[in-house]
């Protein structure tokens, strides 16, 4: 795998059944090309709560992933409110979930700390009123 | 331990993954949460909830997990029965409540053998 291979996909903002079918898509080619199952598992924990994350809050987005030998990136960007103050927002526990999503498993306020937990370099740029955009890497 | 001894210890239906059942686990995660079950990455090859929707069976799919058990005779919707049979995960319906499901499993060694 001498280039850089580059998938993009659309996340549905008003289905969150099918939330969450970007990273089983990612897993899948991950396995194919033979990454470690440790480092697959990273990639698609951190990438499945960002998805989550983007339909949730910001009525979806786009994630691009960019598999290189060496280094997945995966860049997941919404048009959504933004995020007001990103320290407290990257504090387990917080959340602003609403109560359908809580029932649904999710608003823990863990989809930060995980996706943080499981890369080696996470960036948040966001902008109220604009979007957020997240870049995670995760090194092989 | 096998998921079938799982299977007889919480008196359950098999809805699907039957060829599965002779597969050993060593370790399981009982919740609702998902994001919690996401958080706390250790192998766990099963995971016990009453929580009934898609986002549970993809949460196994992301853990790597094996069996997902559904307590309080919850019941999944084929849609889900579909998507955790083509990902080779065994779905088991249980009568028994979270707490004594994950009670029983744990006296019975799974998750504390050392």
């Amino acid at each position: 795998m001498a280039e850089t291979l580059k998938f993009h996909y659309d996340v549905d903002g008003d289905n969150f059944t099918s939330a969450g079918a970007a990273s089983v898509e990612v897993k899948r080619k991950l396995r194919q090309l033979g990454f470690p199952a440790e480092t697959i598992r990273r990639v698609s924990i951190a990438m499945y709560e960002g998805e989550i994350n983007m339909v949730v809050h910001a009525r979806g987005g786009v994630a691009d992933v960019y598999v290189e030998p060496n280094c997945i990136t995966i860049i997941l960007a919404d048009q959504g409110p933004g995020i007001p103050d990103i320290d407290l927002a990257m504090q387990e526990g917080y959340s602003t979930a609403p109560d359908n999503i809580r029932a649904l498993g999710f608003g823990a306020g863990m989809g930060l700390p995980n996706m943080k937990r499981y890369t080696d370099e996470m960036k948040i740029e966001t902008e109220l009123g604009k979007g957020t955009t997240v870049t995670m890497k995760v090194f092989v | 331990m096998k998921i079938r001894q799982i299977a007889s210890l919480l008196d359950t239906q098999v809805l699907c993954g039957e060829q599965l059942l002779d597969e050993e686990v060593f370790s399981a995660c009982g919740s609702d949460m998902m994001s919690d079950v996401l958080a706390y990455v250790k192998d766990q090859a099963v995971l016990v909830t009453g929580l009934v929707n898609p986002q549970v069976v993809r949460t196994a799919m992301m853990m790597d997990m094996r069996c997902i058990v559904f307590v309080r005779s919850k019941r999944p919707t084929p849609e889900m029965i579909a998507l955790a049979d083509e990902n080779h995960i065994a779905v088991l319906v249980s009568c028994y409540r979270m707490y004594e499901a994950c009670g029983k499993l744990y006296a019975s060694g799974l998750g504390n053998e050392a």
